[in-house]
């Protein structure tokens, strides 16, 4: 099959999911949770339906300044806050078990601003070492590649590849910010490291084909090989991903609600990942080798 | 027949990590058995998170500010000890007290799993417990009392413990907190009382005025009684602030989080129903792409499960909510590298190879891809162990567990399988 000929297409794509993400991204950005702001979180259940203004007005009475109110399911209330302690949430309980009878809190975290601005630097951290981990590791493995194709140009395309899906993951859940009030949180981070092993994981697969191929196939071009060479590694691409989204489909639908974001970050990451292999990855590396080429003739 | 006998031990070695304590079979009762070894001991059980069961993670900064940095390390291994020795005295099983370092500052993290009443576990971790005797002297009935501080302090004090007044007086019934000194500190409270007969002897914990008996005469057997208007809970809370003794370094909470058990128990049912459906999918899946040899994938992927199962239990590693997503996420990862050495059998029998060689040079072939996309996982999922506390690092570590377990289980045992059965 010949994939490289149709590369702006794919590239094309790539940008139409891209963009609206990243607009949002810089005008909007991400809601932070708790995890990285600090702030107090509740989720209580009521035995009878209570109303929104209703939670808002006992709250307001407690004289806690509310930040945000979910309704999770239908007697189940998020309630986001400033900073508060165990009294204070202990109080805000007795209030509205006054006011409404059978109200309990299933959960209750605060988490102080050091705590969460430590987070934020760590989870920074964990990506770019992750990323920069990489490149090293699949230069390392691909020095073996023939010459005058160099192993760095691999792991940084494949770094390429890999923030293309961070960005989408990203970008994605900015616009869900916006429209699902949906909080990335320290789950989210790990949703995207683990998207980055995975990623990179079906990157490699198809750039050792093309190390493979490139040396029993000396007389073909670049362009040539990376079409042969993704060809052969298009079924093993599309069955690993189908069972990883067949498991993870399953999560979503029976897996309960708690980790319902999660499971979708970790879904969108994988979908993205899959693609960029095959279409992102492997063009790219296929324009800078060719271009690189006629200098080293 | 090698394989069979192979296959069959690993068998029994999972099915006898995995089993419930204790299991009916017919007229025989099978009990799993408990690992003890000098340096450590696993009782079998599968540990869960606190989002799982249910109980509350308490993080607390450690204040070192008062100290000179050389005295650091001791003084939070004193005061962890400390923190230890209180949580013990909640009584609540299974409870873990951790300590990180980042920087020049120490956290404390408690958690406290299944634990009912947040507010006592709260008091009795973070109370200094700071004990001091005072005696007291008044000029006049009317005049202010003065305090001057006795060499008595908590570190003379043996034992607190709760009791019930046996008096006749009106206070009868009521709790108290009875201490008993050791040698030493009854030696100190033998000369105090003796110097303060027929005066008042004040009892300050936390700068606070406890209780201020008139001393009758001198006690020499090193026993006392608190007494105060204490409920059952006060007087209890304060036996083990007292047992456990003064924290050497002030802690301040920094982040808490509570979860009620109700909302555990219905993740982990529907986790689990999500997981056995995704296994079924893939069960579906290989057979149908891969006909015979996805049916001996299917037995080496269910050998991936109980293999892994047993390793949660053996190393622990603590089950959460992302935890098990992460054990979920990893099963659809384990045949990975089943689907690249099938599809790489595929291509070798395309080629014109005989299926014997083909398969022997398929597994030979995949194992470059699979090496290295595999080691690309093991770096994010080390990474992410280290980025993460709590829950995140259960996730981090069923990947590793999960990567390292998979590779074993699809290439070693689907070879066998492979070796014995497909040809």
């Amino acid at each position: 099959m010949e994939f490289i000929k149709y590369t702006k297409i794919y590239f094309l794509i790539s940008l139409i999911v891209l963009v609206p993400g990243l607009i949002s991204l810089i005008f909007i950005g991400l809601r932070p949770s708790i995890d990285f702001t600090g702030g107090s979180l509740i989720e209580i259940q009521t035995r009878q339906p209570v109303s929104e203004t209703q939670i808002r007005q006992s709250v307001a009475d407690a004289d806690l300044d509310l930040s945000s109110l979910v309704r999770s399911t239908d007697n189940s209330y998020l309630l986001r806050l400033k900073p508060i302690d165990q009294s204070q949430h202990d109080s805000l309980l007795v209030a509205l078990n006054t006011s409404y009878e059978g109200v309990f809190s299933q959960r209750f975290e605060t988490i102080g601003p050091t705590v969460g601005a430590e987070l934020t630097k760590r989870a920074v951290m964990a990506v770019s070492l992750a990323s920069l981990a990489i490149i090293a590791y699949i230069a390392w493995s691909f020095r073996s590649v023939p010459k005058p194709y160099s192993s760095w140009k691999f792991g940084i395309t494949a770094i390429i590849a890999l923030g293309h899906d961070l960005l989408v993951v990203l970008g994605l859940f900015s616009i869900f910010g916006h429209f699902f009030a949906v909080e990335v949180d320290a789950l989210f981070v790990t949703a995207l490291l683990t998207v980055i092993g995975f990623s990179v994981h079906d990157t490699i697969v198809v750039f050792d084909r093309i190390r493979e191929n490139l040396g029993k196939q000396p007389h073909l071009t670049f362009s040539q090989v990376a079409d042969f060479s993704l060809t052969e590694t298009l079924g093993r691409s599309l069955n690993t991903s189908a069972t990883v989204i067949l498991t993870l489909t399953s999560l979503l639908l029976f897996g309960g609600s708690a980790i319902r974001w999660f499971v979708i970050a970790l879904l969108i990451g994988i979908v993205s990942g899959t693609y960029s292999s095959i279409f992102n990855a492997t063009p790219l590396l296929v324009l800078w080798t060719s271009r690189s080429k006629p200098v080293q003739k | 027949m090698r394989t069979v006998v192979f296959l069959f031990v690993l068998f029994l070695a999972c099915f006898t990590i995995l089993m419930p304590s204790t299991l009916h079979l017919g007229g025989l009762t099978l009990y799993r058995p408990v690992i003890r070894t000098p340096f450590f001991t696993r009782d079998l059980n599968f540990k869960l998170g606190l989002d799982l069961q249910g109980g509350s993670h308490l993080a607390y900064d450690i204040d070192t500010t008062q100290i000179p940095g050389s005295d650091w390390g001791q003084a939070v291994a004193a005061t962890v000890a400390n923190i230890e020795r209180r949580v013990n005295l909640l009584g609540v099983s299974e409870a873990v007290v951790q300590t990180s370092q980042a920087n020049d500052s120490y956290r404390l993290i408690v958690e406290l799993p299944g634990i009912s009443d947040i507010n006592q576990a709260l008091t009795t971790i973070g109370a200094t417990a700071i004990l001091e005797f005072k005696q007291v002297h008044q000029a006049t009935p009317e005049a202010q009392p003065e305090f001057t501080a006795t060499d008595l302090s908590g570190a003379d004090l043996k034992a607190a413990t709760v009791q019930f007044d046996q008096s006749q007086a009106a206070s009868a019934g009521r709790p108290v907190v009875a201490i008993e000194f050791t040698p030493a500190g009854a030696q100190k409270f033998s000369q105090i009382t003796k110097s303060s007969i027929g005066q008042r002897l004040a009892i300050f914990l936390d700068d606070q005025l406890v209780t201020a008996p008139v001393v009758q005469e001198e006690i020499s057997d090193g026993k006392a009684i608190i007494s105060g208007d204490f409920t059952v809970e006060a007087a209890t809370g304060l036996a083990i602030q007292l047992t456990a003794g003064a924290l050497p370094l002030p802690i301040h909470l920094v982040s808490q989080k509570n979860i009620g058990a109700t909302l555990g128990s219905e993740s982990v049912v529907k986790s689990l129903f999500a997981a056995v459906i995704g296994l079924i999918f893939i069960w579906f899946f290989m057979f149908a792409v891969y006909g015979r040899k996805g049916l001996l994938a299917n037995i080496a992927l269910t050998f991936y499960i109980f293999i892994s199962l047993s390793f949660f239990k053996l190393i622990p590693i603590t089950l959460t909510l992302a935890g098990i997503a992460g054990f979920v996420l990893s099963v659809g990862m384990a045949v990975d590298a089943n689907v690249l050495i099938f599809e790489r059998i595929r291509e070798e029998q395309r080629w014109g190879r005989r299926p014997q060689a083909a398969m022997e040079l398929g597994f030979l072939r995949a194992w470059n891809s699979v090496r290295d996309s595999n080691a690309s996982s093991l770096i994010t999922a080390s990474l992410l162990f280290w980025f993460g506390t709590g829950s995140v690092r259960g996730f981090a570590l069923t990947l590793i567990v999960g990567i390292l377990v998979s590779l074993f289980t699809s290439i070693t045992i689907t070879r066998a399988l492979l070796r014995t059965w497909n040809l």
